[in-house]
């Protein structure tokens, strides 16, 4: 018979000590239920029941003064009627273009000249490219509407200089507010991704373009061959990012343009903004949260099954 | 071989005067902002738009903008609030993680890939439902409102498995040991591994501070008291106030970017390393 504390233990199992009645196991069990507690409590109630809140809301006409009516599917219904709907699509698709691909180039090309450089001044590079991803955007939206005034801001100072006259109003203008607004987050957020991108570089072994060189290859077929291919991966995840991004600007529109001129610079998630806190319409405003999300899904869905199609190839 | 090597250079060169300005382009909206903030009206309206040496320099604007909001009162709540949120942020975060690297449970795959599930929910979701949650738990218009919901946001799911990671690689032996010797689970995380991670901890606290720091849209609509608002809702509230006048704008815009400036200034390894090596950490 073995004395009762001797300690069994064997490869990676718990020690099957008893202390008192309770075994090392049931011990290591209530440890790890009580070090997930807290957050998980939180989560259950801010997230896993916030969820299901917010869908039980679109189904409900609410303006948060009276009780909520139910109405079902309603509010899905009333917001492809809707033309505004309609209008803030358009302008969210418009910036996901304009932004989508400029940074993705942009932030591609630089990655690859500043590869593998690691003196002072690459690093101060990256640097300043970087900084204005972590300033708030509200502060940015001030200062980016100095630059776009039309009267002495920043551009329209250096185009009267170059002689141009019929210089954009920019956000005041219908067609120049989103441009506007491109330009201003394309600034703000190509460094972050060229660091993806640098990053990504990183796994590309340098023997690969050793080789090529050998075989005489020149800048563009190394590009083209080499660096393209193996950046796959990474440009797959940006382009993901990179359009969740372009769908997600709120504070830049928010202190910017309002959505204004003319619903011009609306768009999904500002739309949704005004209809839940500025005409407190939760059930509409949930409902078009929902189908933003479903959109959002969708367009990841897609991007998956397109990858793996030409994964396949 | 000569004119290859001169191509190469004068390429090189190319490419770092091209680099210089579009630094300059990155910063320079910045160096602007700030030193107009010290300017006179008059010279802020004297249509240069590169003039970044404040002549005379004078503390107008701040003085200004502190006789409508205030401002530094807005400043006082987020730095309250940028240091108290990552601290609490990192416990709850840090407990889980040791959990979910350490410790044996029933249900906790499922626990796991129930937080897993939900990074990829987006955040404008709860946005409605937990607002209400607030006004159900009175919890509208105090500073509770700002402090439990963003621990468990996304980034601190993901904080979460960030820390679980490193926590994977702290060596197990010198838990085992100190198990064996009789340590409760809770002195071993609080002695072994939070020692040991020091590194990890630091980076989600300065990328903590940043975000919290830079909060809008989720205080806006939670509170109502001038007096509590963080600072980049008060500078929202500026711009309705003062509408144009530029070096107030300024003036309160430079109050609310200095300090994350500065952070990443000083900082910005962490930044760096933890979007090079996880992904996450832009905007």
């Amino acid at each position: 018979m073995m004395p009762a504390n001797e300690i069994k233990v064997a490869d990676n199992a718990t020690p099957r000590k008893r202390i008192g009645r309770i075994t090392m196991a049931k011990r290591e069990a209530i440890a790890g239920w009580l070090f997930i507690l807290p957050i998980l409590l939180g989560f259950l109630v801010f997230v896993v029941f916030s969820i299901i809140y917010s869908m039980v809301i679109s189904l409900t006409k609410w303006d948060l003064l009276t009780p909520p009516v139910f109405i079902g599917l309603e509010n899905y219904a009333e917001v492809f009627r809707d033309e505004r709907f309609y209008q803030v699509l358009y302008n969210t698709v418009y910036f996901v273009i304009g932004i989508v691909p400029t940074v993705l180039i942009l932030s591609m090309l630089i990655a690859i000249g500043l590869n593998n450089k690691v003196n002072k001044m690459a690093n101060f590079f990256k640097i300043s490219f970087f900084m204005p991803n972590i300033t708030s955007s509200i502060a940015v939206g001030m200062i980016w509407l100095w630059i776009f005034n039309p009267t002495d801001g920043l551009i329209n100072t250096i185009l009267f200089s170059l002689g141009i006259s019929n210089v954009p109003q920019w956000l005041q203008s219908t067609t120049w507010a989103k441009p506007a607004l491109i330009i201003m987050r394309v600034w703000q957020m190509w460094g972050y991704y060229m660091l993806l991108f640098l990053a990504g570089l990183q796994t590309i072994p340098q023997t690969l373009y050793e080789a090529a060189e050998v075989d005489g290859a020149r800048k563009w077929k190394k590009f083209r061959y080499i660096t393209l291919p193996m950046l796959s991966n990474t440009t797959f995840f940006v382009t993901i990012m990179l359009i969740i991004g372009a769908f997600n600007i709120f504070e830049a529109i928010f202190v910017m343009t309002e959505g204004r001129p003319a619903g011009t610079t609306n768009t999904l998630l500002y739309y949704i903004y005004y209809n839940g806190f500025q005409t407190y319409r939760m059930g509409y405003a949930s409902a078009l949260a929902w189908i933003l999300f479903a959109i959002l899904f969708a367009l990841t869905l897609i991007q998956f099954r397109l990858r793996r199609k030409s994964e396949d190839m | 071989m000569e004119c290859v090597d001169l191509r190469i250079k004068v390429g090189q060169i190319v490419f770092y005067i091209v680099m210089f300005f579009m630094s300059l382009i990155m910063i320079y909206p910045f160096i602007w902002a700030v030193t107009s903030s010290f300017k006179t009206t008059a010279q802020l309206y004297s249509g240069n738009p590169f003039d970044v040496i404040p002549n005379p320099f004078t503390l107008y604007s701040y003085k200004k903008i502190m006789e409508i909001l205030p401002v530094w009162r807005f400043a006082l709540n987020s730095l309250f609030l940028s240091t108290l949120v990552p601290v609490l942020q990192i416990a709850l975060a840090s407990m889980a993680a040791y959990s979910f690297a350490r410790l044996k449970f029933k249900g906790k795959n499922v626990i796991f890939l129930m937080f897993l599930s939900t990074l990829m929910i987006p955040g404008h979701i709860t946005l409605i439902p937990n607002f209400i949650i607030m006004r159900v738990l009175h919890w509208t218009d105090k500073y509770v409102a700002l402090i439990v919901p963003p621990l468990v946001d996304g980034q601190n799911i993901f904080n979460i498995f960030f820390l679980r990671q490193y926590f994977l690689s702290i060596p197990k032996e010198l838990e085992d040991a100190a198990i064996i010797d009789g340590c409760s689970f809770f002195k071993v995380f609080k002695s072994i591994i939070l020692p040991n991670a020091k590194p990890a901890l630091a980076t989600i606290a300065i990328l903590s501070f940043n975000t919290i720091w830079n909060m809008f849209l989720w205080p806006m609509i939670v509170m109502q008291t001038y007096e509590k608002m963080p600072i980049q809702v008060g500078l929202a509230y500026l711009k309705s106030a003062v509408s144009t006048n530029m070096g107030e704008l300024l003036a309160g815009s430079t109050v609310a970017i200095i300090p994350t400036i500065i952070v990443f200034l000083v900082f910005q390894k962490y930044f760096i390393k933890t979007i090079v090596n996880t992904g996450l950490g832009g905007q």
